[in-house]
Order: C-alpha cells, then sequence, then structure tokens
C-alpha cells in the first residue's frame, strides 16, 4: 500500500512537471512558428540591405540592422569591463558582511528590477539632454548598457563565487599575487558566469524598445556615425505593427530577423568562450 | 611502501641521521611567542609558544577543533585572506619577523610551502601545475622549467605514472597522485619550510604510505610541520611532536618534545591518555 501510495505521488510530480515543461516549449514553439509562418516569405537578401520606403511598408531593413548592431556595440564595449570590474571588486574585494559590497548588491537589485522606460527617460534627460549628445546611437547605447549592467555584474559576480576558494588558497600559498591568481586562474574559471551575464543582457539589450525610443530615436536613415539617430529593429518592429497600417508582414518578418539574431549571438558566443576556456584551461 | 622510492635511494646517508645523533644539536628555524589567532571573536588557539627545529620533521597532533589548521596557516600568513581572522604574538622564521606588516608575504609565501589536507591542483595540465608558478616567480627558461619538472616529479615519485601525460588535465589524476603532484608544485619553488596539513588523510593505505616515504625523504633538506591525526604515522616519522588541546574553549599548546620523550615518557597526563587512545 505505501509503496504504491509513494508510486503515485510520484508519477503525480512527474507528470505535474512534464506538463509545466511542455506548457513552457509549446508557448515558445507557438510563437516561434507563428513568426517564421507569417515572415519566412518576406525574407530575401534584398530585405536584409535594403533601406524601408513607405514608412517600412516596402522596402528592407538594412540602416535598421546597422543601427541596431551599432547600439549593442556601443552598449557591450561599455558595460563589459564597468560589469566585469565590478564583479570583481564585489567577489573578491568586498566581503558578505561590509557595508559597501552589500550597499552595492542591494542596488543593483532594485536597479535590475527597474521597468526599461524609467531608463529611456533617465537617458534622455542624462546622455541626450545634460551630456548633450542629443537622439544618437550613442545615448541609446550608453542607456542600454546602464540597464544592462545589473544583470551582467551579478552573474558575473556569482562566477567568480562559484569558484572554490581551494584555488584562491592554493595560489596564495604558492607565493602567486593577488593579481595572478585573478587573471590566471579565476578569471578563467568565471567566464562561465561572465557568459551567462552577457547573454542575457544582450538578450535584454536587443529586444529593448522603451529604453531606445527616448535616447536613440526613430531615424531609418542609415546612421553615418554614433551621433546619428538610428531605428533599433525592435523599434521598428513596434512602430510597424503599431502604426504602420499595413506593416504587418513587415513587422514579422523584422522580428524574425531579430530571434535569428539573438540565437546567433548566444550561439556564437557560448562557443567563442568554450574555445577560450578549451585554451586556457582544462576542464575535467 | 612496498615499491621503495627511487628518491629515498637517492638521498645520501647523512641526510637521513638517526634520532639523537651525538654532537648533532638541531636549531630552531621557526619560534612562536605567544601565537594566539582567533575568527571574529572565537578563539581558535591561544598563546602558543613553539620552535620548530631545522632540517626536522615535526608534527603537530591532537583532536579535532584544537587549532592545528589555524596554527598552519600562521606561519605562512594565509590567515591574511580569511576574513575576520585576528592573530597575536609573534612568530619568527630565521631572523624574520613573519607577522610584521612589512614582511613581503609573497616572499614569505615563497620560503614556506604548503601541502593542503585536500588535494588542489590547479585546472590545468600536469605540466602547467608545476610550470604557472615558477614562471610567476620570474623563471621562464625552458630548460631550467624542465630539468625541475623532471627532478620534482622524480623527487615525489610521479615521474614514471605521468611521464607520457604531461599535457594532460592534472585533475583527472586519482587523489594519491594529485597529493604528490601538489607536493612537487610546492617543493619546485625549493621552500625551506614545507607545511602539510593531514596530507594522507585523504588517500588510501597505499598511496598514504608512498607520500610518507616522500616526506621521511624530507628531513635534513627541508624543515617539515605536519599535522595528522595518525599517531603511528607520527611516531614513524617524527623527529619532534607537539600535542594541541581543547582546554577552556580554546585549542592549547598542551606538551611539545622529540618523539621519544612525547611516545615513550610523555609528562602531562593528556599526552599520556592520548597517545595510549584513551582519549580524543
Ligand atoms: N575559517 C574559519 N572561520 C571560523 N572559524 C574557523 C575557521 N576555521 C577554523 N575555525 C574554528 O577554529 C577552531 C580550530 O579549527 P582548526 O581547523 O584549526 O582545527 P584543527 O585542529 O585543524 O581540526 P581538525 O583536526 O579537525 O582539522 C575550530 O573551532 C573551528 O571551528
Ligand atoms: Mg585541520
Amino acid at each position: 500500500m505505501a509503496s504504491s501510495r509513494m508510486l503515485d505521488s510520484d508519477h503525480l510530480s512527474a507528470i505535474a512537471v512534464w506538463t509545466a515543461a511542455c506548457l513552457v516549449g509549446g508557448f515558445f514553439l507557438w510563437l516561434l512558428s507563428d513568426i517564421v509562418w507569417h515572415g519566412v516569405a518576406e525574407i530575401s537578401w534584398e530585405f536584409l540591405t535594403t533601406a524601408p520606403l513607405n514608412a517600412g511598408r516596402d522596402g528592407g531593413i538594412g540602416p535598421i540592422l546597422v543601427s541596431t548592431a551599432l547600439i549593442l556595440l556601443v552598449c557591450m564595449v561599455v558595460a563589459l569591463p564597468i560589469g566585469l570590474g565590478t564583479a570583481i571588486l564585489l567577489a573578491e574585494f568586498t566581503t558578505d558582511e561590509s557595508l559597501f559590497g552589500r550597499l552595492i548588491r542591494r542596488s543593483l537589485d532594485v536597479l535590475a528590477g527597474v521597468p526599461s522606460i524609467i531608463f529611456g527617460l533617465f537617458g534622455n534627460a542624462f546622455f541626450s539632454v545634460t551630456l548633450g549628445l542629443g537622439f544618437s546611437i550613442l545615448s541609446g547605447g550608453l542607456t542600454l548598457a546602464c540597464m544592462v549592467l545589473p544583470i551582467l555584474i551579478r552573474s558575473t559576480e556569482e562566477g567568480f563565487r562559484a569558484v572554490p576558494t581551494d584555488y584562491r588558497l592554493s595560489a596564495a600559498a604558492l607565493g602567486l599575487s593577488r593579481f595572478t591568481t585573478l587573471t590566471h586562474l579565476l578569471l578563467p574559471a568565471a567566464i562561465p558566469g561572465l557568459l551567462v551575464g552577457f547573454i542575457l543582457s544582450i538578450g535584454r539589450a536587443i529586444a529593448e524598445t522603451a529604453a531606445l525610443i527616448f535616447t536613440s530615436g526613430y531615424v531609418d536613415r542609415m546612421p553615418e556615425s554614433l551621433l546619428d539617430s538610428g531605428r533599433a529593429l525592435s523599434i521598428h518592429i513596434f512602430d510597424l505593427s503599431m502604426n504602420v497600417p499595413g506593416g504587418d508582414a513587415k513587422a514579422y518578418a523584422s522580428a524574425l530577423v531579430l530571434i535569428s539574431l539573438l540565437f546567433a549571438i548566444t550561439t556564437l558566443s557560448a562557443w567563442i568562450a568554450d574555445q577560450w576556456l578549451h585554451r586556457r584551461i582544462i576542464p575535467v | 611502501m612496498n615499491q621503495p622510492m627511487d628518491s629515498t635511494h637517492r638521498l645520501p646517508s647523512w641526510l637521513r641521521p638517526p634520532d639523537g645523533l651525538p654532537g648533532h644539536q638541531p636549531s630552531p628555524l621557526i619560534q612562536t611567542e605567544k601565537l594566539s589567532l582567533a575568527y571574529g571573536t572565537q578563539p581558535a588557539f591561544d598563546s602558543v609558544s613553539l620552535s620548530i627545529n631545522r632540517g626536522c620533521i615535526t608534527a603537530l597532533v591532537g583532536p579535532s577543533g584544537s587549532g592545528k589548521t589555524s596554527f598552519l596557516t600562521c606561519l605562512n600568513r594565509l590567515t591574511d585572506l580569511i576574513p575576520r581572522c585576528h592573530v597575536s604574538g609573534r612568530v619568527h622564521l630565521g631572523e624574520l619577523d613573519v607577522l610584521s606588516p612589512k614582511t613581503d608575504v609573497l616572499q614569505l609565501r615563497r620560503r614556506v610551502g604548503m601541502i593542503f589536507q585536500k588535494p588542489n591542483p590547479f585546472p590545468l595540465s600536469i605540466r602547467k601545475n608545476l610550470e604557472f608558478p615558477l614562471r610567476e616567480h620570474g623563471m621562464t627558461d625552458r630548460e631550467h622549467l624542465d630539468h625541475l619538472l623532471l627532478t620534482t616529479l622524480q623527487d615525489v615519485g610521479l615521474w614514471a605514472e605521468v611521464k607520457d601525460r604531461l599535457e594532460s588535465p592534472a585533475l583527472a589524476l586519482s587523489g594519491g597522485q594529485q597529493q604528490r603532484l601538489c607536493m612537487a608544485r610546492a617543493l619546485a619553488l625549493s621552500p625551506e619550510v614545507l607545511l602539510m596539513d593531514e596530507p594522507c588523510s585523504a588517500l588510501d593505505p597505499l598511496s598514504s604510505g608512498v607520500v610518507e616515504d616522500l616526506i621521511t625523504s624530507l628531513r635534513g633538506r627541508y624543515t617539515v610541520v605536519i599535522v595528522t591525526h595518525n599517531l603511528a604515522q607520527a611516531r614513524r616519522i617524527a623527529d619532534d611532536v607537539a600535542l594541541f588541546w581543547v582546554q577552556h574553549g580554546t585549542g592549547q599548546l598542551i606538551e611539545q618534545g622529540s618523539s621519544k620523550q612525547i611516545f615513550d615518557h610523555p609528562q602531562h597526563e593528556l599526552t599520556a591518555a592520548y597517545i595510549n587512545g584513551i582519549r580524543g
């Protein structure tokens, strides 16, 4: 009796877990297939390279892809070093109890939950107006950097904290400096955490609309410098589906491009990190 | 144990003096004076004054939690890395005042190597485990590195086992091999002192025997301080023995003396009880 009861509750929990997993997977598949179904017909080399015409109903997304890439580039070039530095400071040079560390961690956790529209308004006020960068790719990228920093820092910090203390002690016992230990042992071991942070950040950044509306702007021409306004892909999709009657087909195609890009970037970064890890450090 | 180590063979007999060699006065290399350590407000050991003889093997024995590991970490200032750890008293290594803030800890730790209870090779190849610290200490000459690699791996009796797979991950070695690799890594820096924290506790009897032979072969060339729970082992390898005990809520040094004295004529009743296995 007892054992069949156990079996039943085991079965129940297995069913519950599988149902949840299938729901999530099914929802994702539905979303993906909807986008592919509606969008794939529009995808062509011409679509990817030419400028949008007639408010985006015709033509392609060439300049928009360039703007998106530039915004992401600015975002990551700024966010990665600051994120890595702060994560190292938090994980290696502050203790759990120290007031400074607690303060920074708490602020980051709050910042991570702030809605992106707030970052957009802040970016507009600070980068566009106060620093005089106007509506530009630079303003947009910097705003995104602020937005993704909390998540980037926290997951990189986790990466460092996951490295066993043994490495630090044994390195110190061999007379190695903290700097050497950091660059040669801890950093390679913390790369997986950094990678998770990077993927989450770039996913958030590439999908961002609200933070960019007030900072990088709407202009769908090909940008000539970082100080030009540039329309990001997500804004293009938003605009086509909300403001442009008859823009749905192109909106679907753009969404498909966005998802493919996200997929390509995460796969590529995982692959690069893996290669680098193999070169530096040999896993078990 | 059943395979005699080549290093023991190569060692000239004068490096392995029998106990109480006439006319041979051991001189202290490390001396602690009223050394105390506390984690936060919790004392780990209190007022330990111990002297450790040059070229000898000193065994620290005593029950769990009596502060033996903590004591070792004071000798190479690994305590600097432990948050909220307070050390007071004095430690002399020859002329060097170990605890002085002016002491160059990296240089100190080169002179005082440490082997941990759990083998902890870096997640690198076997070769890199040995070469990485050497390179960081400025040894970059290829030939010299290769020579050190060969001799230290031979010293720890690992050469025959790993010579064909120097580029494979150190973490793929067995526990005993990893521990010997860690010893080779420490020995390659040619320290004066080796601190060993229960180096055999994670090993099977056979590997443990190999490591024990290795430690014996270090006598004379290095000053060894070894923590062990194995009294038979302490008796076999140690020249001097120090007994730690928890008293009044903190670790204390109960008795120190030559191995012969501690095991045959213990002065303190706790020592007598402990070596006879009555308590602890
Ligand atoms: N990092 C630490 N933080 C706080 N307390 C610690 C720390 N390390 C050790 N202690 C405490 O200090 C006391 C002495 O510990 P220590 O590890 O030095 O004992 P030990 O003699 O090496 O014991 P064992 O034989 O079990 O290894 C113990 O009460 C222990 O709980
Ligand atoms: Mg211990």
